[in-house]
């Protein structure tokens, strides 16, 4: 199969929905000429004209606000903030408006908007450019949170979440988008709601987002090279989270190790620990449940110190040596 | 005056029943049977009604928290509100929304709004999707005075003209933000003089005249129609009853609510009506007659309604 970067699978799936269904149209900062600032929508203006590949003034807010008035009137809006941490300035919209409005409304009403955004650290972005705030959208009822490790389900989560009938915050990661990976020209869907395992293994349980896949993909090499057989499960949507892929894998390897880059103080780790706790899986744990997260602290700019902040390889092999040992 | 007959008449008729409307609901809250706050309009009756009645039925509004009148202009069923109101299974939003979030989908009434300025951004969505499959619809946003000075005000009049959208701005200016008077609120006479810094076109008119409410939507609603963009309309009025129900009023003198309402909207209207010789006393008491009716109907069906299933309770959450 050919291989394609993170950015082109994305990239991909916005033309081939464009093409497939004249709903669809991008919204954003810079979305147009200039591709996104990073480059995911570069060349479909030429292809879809300015009025689906639609530049915003800065205005996060109404970039929200008209993705989700749009949606309610017919039409299926991917919106696109530039940083993950400027969603921050939406989130009137985003949560008081497009993640309430069907229920508030008794059911009568349907918001089918993706809101697209790349958080993450590792540029030299500092604080204003790098979070991951993945948890404070899986705390809303109404938002569905889908965050892709690879160009493979990147393209087929990005399908199924333009198609789905609810708004969806797609959370990039800026280090992921030049990975490349095998992805199929056609058009094809992954479900949300249903996790990956991504190596399987026996001694144990490594549930790893975004990022944090491929680092644990690269820990578990390391691994078994020293006999310890890692399984590395990537939710691929954190709400819903497929738990039953979890539980039942921690139940095979009796230790389970959660690994995220977003701080760990109320993050999604905390939630996947607990819905392990809370499973049949409890009686199978031959250690505490561990998890790896990033520091809570602002992302700083120096380069070690931003390193230092966010689990690495080197975390995860200690962190699953200390399990197993 | 050049408005048809009937049209006078179904709009009087309508005030008459946003009124009896409210009334109600106040001596339901004040009797303790109703659950929740409301945010009465009473006073600002020719402002739904003028604006409203500028638009087809195909048109879309997006409504406030002060928006009974909005939904009964746009033509909801009362019944319906009534039930919602009460918090009824059978309400407009199966009891889950409740005065602050009355929408009537099908009537294309896109929902009242407990944020203050929280649809504003989303008329720049409804514009955008009317425009982008050039359906010819107009919608029309209401918003209160001090929405005007949330942020997303200013995000929103702006996107709107840049792209030309087919939006109606029309500000409820009541004079009071809660308790924040407008001369406190803004440095400037009109909320209307913003248009002009986004360019677009920008109207005050009194908004307890609800001819001149009328007159001024209907040149706002053309224009939009036919792709000359957002108005913003500025209507001046004013709430007779307090902000909501937890209102001591102690920002604002009797003296001042007397004056205004020696400005009833419905009044006015009424001796408008009599000095061009549109309509006598005899068909006054009909229609209000009729607004009686209705609203004693809807609170029969509305009391009579059952409430909602607790095991219906995760319903509607996602699509």
């Amino acid at each position: 199969m050919r291989e394609i970067t993170y950015a082109e699978a994305i990239r991909e799936a916005l033309r081939q929905e464009m093409v497939r269904d004249e709903s669809v149209f991008l919204i954003g900062e810079d979305v147009g000429r200039y591709g996104g600032a990073f480059g995911v929508s570069y060349g479909l203006v030429d292809e879809f004209g300015e009025e689906r590949v639609r530049d915003t003034p800065i205005s996060e807010a109404g970039i929200a606000g008209a993705a989700t008035g749009a949606a309610l009137v017919g039409m299926r809006p991917v919106a696109e903030i530039m940083f993950m941490d400027l969603t921050t300035i939406a989130m009137d919209q985003l949560v008081n408006q497009a993640a309430k409005l069907r229920f508030m409304f008794g059911g009568k009403a349907k918001v089918p908007l993706v809101l697209r955004t790349p958080g993450g650290s590792g540029t030299g972005a500092a604080a204003h450019h790098s979070q991951s705030l993945e948890a404070l959208f899986v705390h809303i009822p109404g938002l569905k949170v889908v965050m892709p490790s690879t160009p493979y389900d990147a393209k087929g989560l990005l399908l199924s979440s333009i198609r789905d009938d609810n708004p969806v915050i797609f959370v990039e990661h800026k280090l992921l988008y030049k990975m490349k990976g095998p992805v199929p020209e056609d058009d094809y869907t992954i479900p949300l709601g249903v996790a990956d395992v991504k190596r399987p293994g026996r001694d144990l349980t490594i549930v790893a987002t975004s990022i944090m896949v491929p680092r644990a993909l690269e820990a578990a090499e390391t691994l078994a090279q020293e006999g310890i057989e890692v399984e590395v499960v990537d939710p691929r949507t954190l709400k819903p989270l497929d738990d039953g892929i979890i539980v039942e894998s921690v139940i095979k390897t009796g230790r389970a190790l959660i690994a995220h880059e977003a701080c760990k103080t109320g993050g999604v780790g905390a939630e996947i620990a607990a819905r392990i706790a809370e499973s049949e899986a409890f009686d199978y744990l031959d250690a505490p449940i561990k998890r790896l997260a990033g520091l809570d602290i602002p992302v700083p700019y120096n380069r070690n110190l931003e390193r230092h902040m966010v689990p690495q390889v080197e975390n995860i092999v200690a962190a699953a040596r200390e399990l197993v040992g | 005056m050049d408005l048809e007959r009937d049209l006078c008449v179904d709009m009087l008729s309508t005030m008459h029943k946003i009124r009896l409307f409210e009334e109600t609901v106040d001596d339901l809250f004040a009797r303790g049977l109703v659950h929740g706050t409301m945010h009465l309009s009473i006073g600002q009756e020719a402002s739904a009604v003028g604006s409203v009645f500028a638009l087809r039925a195909e048109d879309y509004i997006l409504s406030t928290h002060r928006g009974h009148g909005h939904c009964i202009a746009k033509g909801a069923d009362i019944n319906l509100m009534m039930a919602e109101f009460l918090g009824k299974e059978t309400g407009y939003c199966r009891g889950r929304g409740g005065s602050m979030h009355i929408a009537d989908m099908q009537g294309r009434n896109l929902g009242a709004n407990g944020v203050v300025g929280g649809g504003i951004p989303l008329a720049v969505g409804v514009g955008l999707s009317l425009h982008m499959r050039a359906t010819g619809e107009v919608v029309m946003c209401f918003f209160g005075d001090g929405a005007a000075n949330q942020g997303a005000f200013h995000e929103a009049l702006n996107m709107t003209a840049i792209w030309r959208l087919p939006v109606v701005y029309v500000c409820e200016n009541n004079q009071y933000g809660m308790s924040m008077s407008t001369q406190r609120a803004f440095n400037i006479d009109r909320v209307s003089q913003r248009a002009d810094s986004y360019g677009m076109a920008g109207v005050t008119v009194d908004g307890n005249d609800i001819v001149a409410v009328y007159d001024a939507a209907s040149e706002a609603v053309g224009r939009a129609r036919s792709g000359g963009g957002p108005t913003l309309v500025e209507c001046m009025t004013y709430r007779w009853k307090g902000h909501s129900k937890s209102d001591q009023e102690l920002y604002r003198t009797k003296e001042e609510i007397e004056a205004w309402k020696r400005k009833d909207p419905i009044k006015m209207f009424r001796e408008l009506l009599v000095s061009e010789g549109t309509l006598d006393e005899e068909e006054f008491a009909s229609i209000e007659e009729e607004a009686s009716r209705t609203i004693a109907a809807a609170l029969e069906f509305a009391k009579s309604s059952p409430e909602p299933d607790a095991d219906t309770i995760l319903e509607g959450v996602y699509a």
